[in-house]
């Protein structure tokens, strides 16, 4: 199980909100495809999947503030 | 940095978000490392991520009776005004190619315009702590609000560069804070006109990025 974590950010930024999940747990997501989409005060990101797979569990639910090395998800590698 | 500069004039909102959308995609292809458009826009409100519904102060067909657009948009941030007295950029770069951190750039973008404004007569042009855009006197003149895919930015900033827009800030409370917003022409204490200012932003912008380490090259189409 691939753990998907809340990357460094850049300097003075620790934290992000998750505000919108592309895939629900259960879903086969590809390599590369967007993930997540977080946002800081003033930016919006969105993370692309480290690896192809299953999502298998979402930690981090739409509207919680997650800091930066806290667990997103789970991915099931295939 | 191999930068193409886009400078659209008096643009529809939507146009420049098509163009956005056509960089961003091209960007993280792989075909365009660096682009930055430049324009101003006919009126509207765009409601970022972080968007309070009560940070509208009116309804949407009073916004509609002012010829007033209102648009929902995937940027960071909650509620702004832009107006064709505004000078609005959005910078769509691959942040992988120089350093993945967003407060760099957020900061390198606050430079580029405190330099522009400098060179305009306003040197009390600042950054505040803890408030991204840029101020003077206590006031806001420059908002950001950015976005990014794929460590590729997009959405950007806007500077008040005329008087006549800013009454229509009074509709909303800016990125949802009580905080008056000021322009170049008051800082300034001259008439100025947007459109001739988009080139000089452009080289504050370049030479922003490359005392930031971004390293910088301009080419215009």
């Amino acid at each position: 199980m691939k753990e998907v974590i809340l990357p460094a950010l850049g300097e003075g930024i620790e934290k992000a909100t998750v505000s919108y999940w592309f895939f629900k747990e259960g879903d086969a997501v590809a390599e590369k495809s967007d993930l997540v989409e977080l946002a800081t005060d003033k930016a919006t990101f969105n993370l692309p999947s480290p690896c192809a797979g299953v999502l298998s569990q979402i930690l981090a639910a739409e509207g919680l503030e997650v800091r930066v090395g806290e667990k997103l998800c789970l991915l099931e590698e295939s | 940095m191999d930068c193409s500069a886009y400078l659209l004039g008096l643009a529809d909102y939507a146009r420049a978000w098509e163009l956005q959308e056509q960089l961003l995609a091209d960007t993280i292809a792989g075909k365009s490392h660096a682009s930055l458009i430049v324009c101003s826009h006919y009126p509207v409100i765009t409601a970022g991520r972080r968007f309070e519904p009560g940070n509208m102060l009116v309804d949407e067909s009073t916004l509609a009776q002012k010829g007033i657009a209102f648009y929902r948009a995937q940027r960071g941030g909650d509620i702004t005004y832009h107006g064709p007295g505004q000078l609005t950029a959005y910078p769509v770069i691959n942040l992988a190619d120089f350093t993945r951190d967003i407060g760099r750039y957020l900061r390198t973008l606050e430079s580029a315009v405190i330099s522009f404004s400098k060179s305009l007569g306003a040197p009390e042009a600042l950054r505040r702590d803890g408030f991204t855009g840029v101020w003077a006197r206590g006031k806001k003149f420059c908002s950001i609000g950015i976005a990014l895919k794929h460590w590729v930015s997009f959405h950007g900033l806007s500077i008040n560069i005329k008087k006549d827009d800013l009454e229509n800030f009074s509709l909303i409370r800016p990125c949802g804070m009580d905080i008056e917003m000021t322009c170049l022409e008051e800082l300034c204490k001259k008439e100025l006109s947007v459109r001739d200012l988009a080139r000089p932003f452009i080289e504050h912008f370049m030479k922003a990025f490359e005392n930031s380490g971004y390293p910088a090259s301009l080419s215009r189409r």
